[in-house]
C-alpha cells in the first residue's frame, strides 16, 4: 500500500511538472483561468443578448453552475485518456512506466489527481466570477453540504473510472483517442442537463438523459449547491420526481458498475496492445 | 523570376497540399471526428437558445458559428502549429533545404487545409440545418461569395504569419493554440452577435477575419435580424476584410524571413523537445 501510495504521489508530481513547467507560475495560472472563464462568458453573452442582460433568472444560474460543473467532466476524462496517449506518443515514456515495479492504475489516477486540483481551481473561480460579478444564486447558508460533497466525491470517482475504459480505448487507436473522448464528453454536455434542462431536449433524447450517471450527479450537485434554484424551477428539470437519497443511490450503483466495466475494458486493451506490441508504438500523431 | 522558378513553387504548393487533400479521403473516420463533435456543441447551444426562448434565427447564428469553428481550428492547429510539428518531427530542415520559397510551403499548407476545413465546416453546416430546420436566405450570392473568399485568404494569411511565430516556441505552442480556442469563440462571436461586446472590443476583435466574416455572413443569411445585430456594413467588412488579407500575406512573409534568421543564428530551427 506504502507502494502504491508513493507511485500515486510521484504521478501526481510528474503530472504537475508536465502541465505547470512550460512556463512561469503567473503565466501558467493566467492560462488555466483565461480559458475556462472565456468558455463561460460565451454562454453568459448568449443568455444576455436575448434577456437583455437580466441574470437574476433561475434558469440563468442553473446555466451557469452546470458549464462549471462541467469542466470537471471534460478536463478530468480528457486528463485520464490523455496520459496513454502523452507518454506513449509525445514523450515516448510509457514503456518505462510499464515496466518499472508499480501498479499502473496508481500511476494513472495520480496523473488523474493534479488535473482533478487544476480543475477544481478553475471550477472554483468561475462560481465566484458569478456570484460577486453576476448575481448567480449560490449563498453559503443555503448550501446542503452533506449532498455537496458526497456528490463531488461520487462524481469525481465516476469521471475517473469512466476515463480509465476510455483511456484504455486509447491503447488500441493510434489518434482517436483525443475524438472519442471529446465525443464521450460532447455527449454528456448534451444529453446530461449541463446547460439547459432535460425536458428542452426531444422525449427520445431524455430516455438517453436518465440513463447517463452524469445527469444524476449534475442534479445531486445542483441540489446541493443552489437548491433555490432546483425549486424554483420544479418540474423543468425533468428530475423532481427524484429524492436526494434516490440521486445517492443511482451515483454509487452507476461508480460500481463502471468500474467494473472500465477495469474489464483497461485489462482487455492492455492485454490485446501487449499482444499487438502497442505499447511503445508511436504514429507521429 | 524564370519559368522554372514559378512552376518549381507552383509545385511546391501541389506538393505541400496535396497530403491534406488526399488524407481528407483516406481518413474516413473524419465524418464521424470533424462534423459529429462540433454538431454536439452546436446542439447544446441550440438547445440553450430554445430554454431562453430565442428568436428562431439564433439557431441559424449558431450552426453558421459552429460551422466557422473548423476554420479557427485549422488555423491554430493545422496552420500555426504547423511549422513547430515539422520542427519536432524533423521535416523542418527538409523543407528549409528545398529550393522554393517558404511562402510556397505556406500556401501548400493552406490550400490543403482550406480544402479538408471546407468539406467539414461545410457538412456540418448541411446536417445543423437539416436536423435542426433552419432556413436561411441567399438573396445575395455574389456578395456571400467575395465575403467567403476575403476572409477565407485573410484568416489563412494570418495563419502563415502564426506559423513563423510559433517556429521559436517550445511547448508554449500547444498551449498557446489551447489558449486561443475559447477566447477567440468568445470575442469573435462565434455564437452570438459580435455587436454585443461593444462597439471597441468588437473592433479590437476585427483583427481576426473571421469576426468580420460571421457578422457578414449572418447580415446576408439573415437580412432582417441579421442586419439588426450587426457590427458594421456588408460593404465596410469586405472592404476591411480585403486590407486585412494584404496585411497578413505581406506579414507573413516578413515574419518568416524574421524567424527563420533567428531560428538559424539561435540554433534552434531543428532543436526538438523544447
Amino acid at each position: 500500500m506504502r507502494d502504491n501510495l508513493r507511485t500515486f504521489k510521484n504521478a501526481a508530481w510528474l503530472g504537475w511538472q508536465m502541465e505547470s513547467n512550460w512556463t512561469d507560475p503567473f503565466l501558467f495560472a493566467t492560462y488555466s483561468i483565461v480559458k475556462p472563464l472565456a468558455g463561460t462568458l460565451i454562454l453568459v453573452f448568449m443568455y444576455l443578448v436575448i434577456t437583455h442582460g437580466d441574470t437574476s433568472t433561475p434558469g440563468f444560474s442553473y446555466m451557469f453552475i452546470g458549464n462549471a460543473l462541467y469542466m470537471y467532466v471534460a478536463e478530468v476524462l480528457f486528463g485520464v485518456t490523455w496520459v496513454i496517449h502523452d507518454d506513449r506518443e509525445h514523450y515516448m515514456t510509457l514503456k518505462q512506466v510499464y515496466i518499472a515495479p508499480i501498479s499502473f492504475y496508481y500511476y494513472i489516477f495520480g496523473r488523474a489527481a493534479i488535473k482533478i486540483a487544476i480543475t477544481s481551481v478553475g471550477v472554483l473561480l468561475t462560481i465566484l466570477f458569478g456570484i460577486f460579478v453576476l448575481d448567480v444564486e449560490v449563498s453559503l447558508a443555503s448550501i446542503s453540504w452533506p449532498l455537496l460533497i458526497v456528490s463531488l466525491v461520487l462524481g469525481l470517482a465516476a469521471i475517473c473510472i469512466m476515463g480509465l475504459a476510455l483511456g484504455g480505448i486509447s491503447f488500441l487507436t493510434a489518434k482517436h483517442g483525443q475524438g472519442i473522448n471529446e465525443g464521450v464528453a460532447g455527449v454528456f454536455y448534451v444529453l446530461s442537463g449541463v446547460i439547459f434542462p432535460i425536458t428542452i431536449l426531444p422525449t427520445w433524447a431524455q430516455s438517453i438523459s436518465k440513463i447517463l450517471p452524469v445527469t444524476y450527479w449534475m442534479e445531486a450537485m445542483r441540489r446541493g449547491l443552489e437548491p433555490g434554484v432546483i425549486t424554483d424551477l420544479g418540474s423543468t428539470t425533468g428530475m423532481d420526481g427524484m429524492d436526494n437519497w434516490f440521486l445517492m443511490l443511482v451515483l454509487i450503483l452507476s461508480t460500481i458498475a463502471f468500474l467494473f466495466i472500465s477495469v474489464g475494458i483497461f485489462r482487455f486493451a492492455d492485454k490485446t496492445a501487449r499482444r499487438k506490441g502497442k505499447i511503445d508504438w508511436t504514429t507521429a500523431y | 523570376m524564370s519559368d522554372s522558378w514559378v512552376i518549381r513553387n507552383l509545385r511546391a504548393i501541389r506538393g505541400r497540399a496535396y497530403p491534406r487533400v488526399i488524407g481528407s479521403i483516406r481518413e474516413p473516420s473524419w465524418v464521424i471526428f470533424d462534423i459529429a463533435l462540433p454538431l454536439l456543441t452546436v446542439a447544446a447551444y441550440v438547445y440553450l437558445y430554445k430554454f431562453i426562448d430565442a428568436p428562431k434565427e439564433f439557431v441559424g447564428f449558431v450552426i453558421l458559428g459552429g460551422a466557422m469553428t473548423a476554420f479557427w481550428l485549422n488555423i491554430l492547429w493545422s496552420m500555426a502549429s504547423q511549422l513547430y510539428w515539422e520542427k519536432e518531427t524533423g521535416n523542418l530542415s527538409l523543407f528549409l533545404m528545398a529550393p522554393v520559397s517558404r511562402m510556397s510551403i505556406l500556401a501548400g499548407m493552406a490550400v490543403g487545409g482550406l480544402f479538408f476545413t471546407t468539406l467539414r465546416a461545410g457538412s456540418t453546416m448541411a446536417i445543423g440545418i437539416l436536423v435542426f430546420g433552419v432556413a436561411l436566405s441567399l438573396s445575395n450570392p455574389l456578395m456571400l461569395i467575395a465575403i467567403f473568399v476575403a476572409t477565407m485568404v485573410a484568416l489563412y494569411g494570418m495563419g502563415m504569419m502564426l506559423a513563423s511565430l510559433y517556429l521559436l516556441f517550445g511547448r508554449e505552442a500547444y498551449n498557446m493554440s489551447n489558449l486561443l480556442t475559447e477566447p477567440i469563440y468568445l470575442v469573435s462571436g462565434f455564437y452570438f452577435p459580435v455587436s454585443k461586446l461593444g462597439f471597441w472590443t468588437a473592433a479590437g476583435a476585427s483583427v481576426i477575419p473571421i469576426t468580420l466574416g460571421l457578422d457578414a455572413l449572418r447580415q446576408l443569411f439573415y437580412p432582417a435580424t441579421g442586419v439588426q445585430y450587426a457590427f458594421l456594413s456588408i460593404h465596410l467588412e469586405l472592404v476591411i476584410l480585403c486590407v486585412l488579407c494584404v496585411v497578413f500575406i505581406f506579414l507573413s512573409k516578413a515574419s518568416l524571413d524574421y524567424m527563420e534568421k533567428l531560428g538559424k543564428t539561435s540554433g534552434r530551427l531543428t532543436l526538438r523537445w523544447q
